[in-house]
Parts: structure tokens; C-alpha cells; sequence
């Protein structure tokens, strides 16, 4: 069986791709933000895994309006950059493992989840920029990367607690897997933030807090927060937090968390990372 | 589905609900173009010759040639479909968020460094 080394949850803003990207990290916006990073990559250096399963949602990159997948797994043997509308991100081609893909596919699926399977697609900020920020900037990923994208964009996103099955799906998915390889699960998108509208620039640290604490020990609780109370209270597009939820859903009931950082402005998003191990 | 849904009464929020998206799906169908280089040259060297090839209607395309932010999601856009067309004028996404609010640029970055607009102005 593939073994659950720990989940990540972990914003993905583009400013913070960018920002790495275009060497600007020690500027005094950004360094106290790209500080708050050496514990994480600690981690994960130690960690070593062979696959991280990112889940994370496009944002009008491999996806349009024409077809809108709610999930979505990538199958490919590697993904590339996608050009968002201002080129791609200067970062290495994205290394998949088809062979556990594959498997995932086909056990979500006679497991009733009804996933869209992808050969070929482009991966956008919402994947690479969780990559660097655990990686930095390596010549290539030290990891393979299962995408599992999630339709946030398009009103209605999947409900927290279907997400939070998916990943539990998920988790007996790799408990049967033949091989032994060690993965990691990012969660990715939100905290609070809002992108849209005359509320734009909306955020919500008391939410943000307690979403944390409550998906450390109360995940069960976390999964019934309605659509509605996102919206209201996190920001419309603080939403994104449902996909945390798969993250979470694909640990045990019990975790440690090893590591919470949050950072208050990236852009116009309240940052957060959180590493999570399951209790031994 | 019904004509009102929960979340009509959150001050200053379009969610992209179905609704929106049948308003805008020609609308964002010509902001996903902008993913291409060559699409983004074609529709600099000639905004309003591109657009012709998209089935805009007269609200949409008004405000994609004037840059009425705001108006593009009132009218169907897309916040992140929207930001393609932002990024082609060399505009960040805080500038866009910004540009949506009535906010200068300054006094919406400043806003954001303080720790953002806060959940008592609406929820």
C-alpha cells in the first residue's frame, strides 16, 4: 500500500509564483512572508515524497466555460505550465505517475466517485505555486504530481463534505495500491479572500482560524459549513477552502499538526499553510 | 431553479452562479482566447476587428473597450476570465480587485496591507 506521509494545506497565490519567479522575494513586501517557508520545506525535504496528489482547481487555464469537470484526476505521464494570459510560469514541466493515477481512477470510480479522467492537460499557478512554495525553485519537481482538480469557479463548487469523502475515498484508494510509494496530499486555494465586486479585498481572520483548528480536530464539523457561509463569511472566492477538505478527508481521523504558518497580506488573500502527520 | 438564492443579499459580491454564466458565456469565451500569445497580438493590433469574432452583445463589448471592470462581471465576466484581459493592459489581479471597488490603486493596496476590508463592512 502507498503510505500517507502527511497532507499540506496551502494557498496558491499568483503573486506569490511571481514573486519567486521574478527574484523578488527578499523585497520587504514579501520576505517576512517567504520566511514563514523554511519549516515547511524542512518537512518536506524530510519527507521525500514519491508522489504528492495536489488537489487544486484551474482557473480558466485547461478548463473553460465549454466543459466543466467537477473533478477532475490527471492521468498524464507529465503536465505543462499553462499560459494563463500573461505566459507560462518559468517553472519546471510537472512530473506525473500514471501508474497510480490509473489506480486512483479506477477505485474513486467503482468507489462512486464519478471523476472526469485527463490525458492531456496544462496546470496552472493553482498547482505550481503550492509546488513552490514547498520546493522553491529546483531545476525539476523532486516529486512525481497527481492533479486532482476541483471546479471552484463555476457556482455551485462540490459541497465541503462531498469533498471531505473524496478524500477519505481517496485514502482507501491508496491503501490498496501494490506499491509502496510515499505520498503527500496538498489541499490548496483560500484562506479568506475576495477577488470580485465592490467587496473585493474582503478577508476574515477569525474564520481563517478557526477553519484551521477545526479541520486539526473536528474535520467532521468543518465538512457541514454550508456554501453559503463561505460566501458570506470567508469571501466568494474563500470558497476554495472546500478543497482543503479532500486533503483533510485522506487522513486518518486523528492528526498532529506539525507546522501552521499564516501571513496577512499576500496580494489580497490571508495565507495560509498548515502540515499535517496522522497520529501514530 | 429559483429566481433568488440565498447569497443575492451579500453587499458587493456577483457569485458566478448559472445565471451569470449564461449572461456571459460569449463574454468569457473571448477573455479564455487571451490565453493565447497570438490571440493577445490580434486583439491589441485591433481591439474592436477581434472582437467581432465573439458574439458580444452591446453592453459586453462597450465595457470591454472602455475597461469598465466592474461592469464586466455585472454583465457575465468572470473575475478570473476577466483577469486576462486585465493582464493584457500590464495590470496585477490586486489592480483589478482594486479597479472594481471605486478605490484608487494606492488606497486599495493600503486597505490590503492594514488587514484588508473587514467582515463588518458586510457580510
Amino acid at each position: 500500500m502507498a503510505r500517507v506521509a502527511g497532507g499540506v494545506g496551502c494557498s496558491h497565490v499568483p503573486a506569490v509564483g511571481a514573486a519567486i519567479d521574478k527574484g523578488r522575494t527578499e523585497e520587504p513586501y514579501w520576505a517576512p512572508y517567504f520566511a514563514k517557508l523554511d519549516r515547511a520545506r524542512r518537512w518536506i525535504a524530510e519527507v521525500d515524497p514519491d508522489v504528492c496528489i495536489v488537489v487544486y482547481n484551474d482557473h480558466a487555464s485547461a478548463f473553460s466555460l465549454e466543459v466543466i469537470p467537477t473533478f477532475a484526476l490527471g492521468l498524464a505521464d507529465e503536465f505543462p505550465p499553462a499560459d494563463e494570459g500573461y505566459g507560462p510560469r518559468p517553472v519546471p514541466v510537472v512530473q506525473g505517475h500514471p501508474e497510480l493515477a490509473w489506480h486512483l481512477a479506477e477505485s474513486l470510480i467503482l468507489d462512486e466517485f464519478d471523476i472526469t479522467l485527463v490525458n492531456e492537460m496544462p496546470v496552472d499557478h493553482g498547482l505550481t505555486v503550492p509546488l513552490s512554495v514547498m520546493f522553491g525553485q529546483p531545476e525539476a519537481w523532486p516529486s512525481a504530481v497527481i492533479p486532482l482538480c476541483v471546479n471552484v469557479v463555476q457556482y455551485p463548487p462540490p459541497t465541503g463534505h462531498r469533498c471531505y469523502r473524496l478524500g477519505q475515498a481517496l485514502r482507501r484508494a491508496l491503501d490498496a495500491y501494490e506499491g509502496d510509494e510515499r505520498v503527500v496530499v496538498f489541499g490548496t486555494g483560500g484562506m479568506s479572500h475576495q477577488l470580485q465586486s465592490e467587496r473585493a479585498g474582503f478577508i476574515n481572520v477569525d474564520f481563517d482560524t478557526a477553519f484551521l483548528d477545526h479541520l486539526v480536530d473536528d474535520p467532521e464539523a468543518v465538512a457541514t459549513i454550508p456554501h453559503l457561509d463561505y460566501l458570506r463569511d470567508a469571501g466568494s472566492e474563500g470558497i476554495e477552502l472546500v478543497m482543503w477538505l479532500v486533503m483533510r478527508g485522506a487522513l486518518g481521523p486523528r492528526v498532529r499538526e506539525v507546522y501552521r504558518a499564516t501571513h496577512l497580506p499576500t496580494s489580497n488573500t490571508h495565507n495560509g499553510l498548515l502540515i499535517l502527520e496522522e497520529e501514530s | 431553479m429559483p429566481s433568488r438564492r440565498d447569497y443575492d443579499d451579500i453587499p458587493g459580491t456577483i457569485v458566478f452562479d448559472g445565471r451569470q454564466s449564461r449572461r456571459g458565456y460569449a463574454l468569457n469565451k473571448f477573455l479564455m482566447s487571451l490565453n493565447q500569445a497570438a490571440n493577445r497580438e490580434a486583439f491589441k493590433a485591433d481591439e474592436a476587428a477581434y472582437l467581432d469574432r465573439f458574439r458580444l452583445d452591446d453592453e459586453q463589448r462597450e465595457a470591454v473597450l472602455g475597461r469598465r471592470w466592474l461592469r464586466l462581471l455585472e454583465v457575465g465576466g468572470n473575475v478570473y476570465y476577466t483577469y486576462k484581459l486585465a493582464a493584457c493592459d500590464g495590470m496585477t489581479f490586486q489592480d483589478l480587485a482594486g479597479a472594481q471597488t471605486g478605490m484608487t490603486r494606492q488606497e486599495f493596496a493600503e486597505m490590503m496591507l492594514s488587514g484588508g476590508r473587514s467582515p463588518h463592512e458586510g457580510r
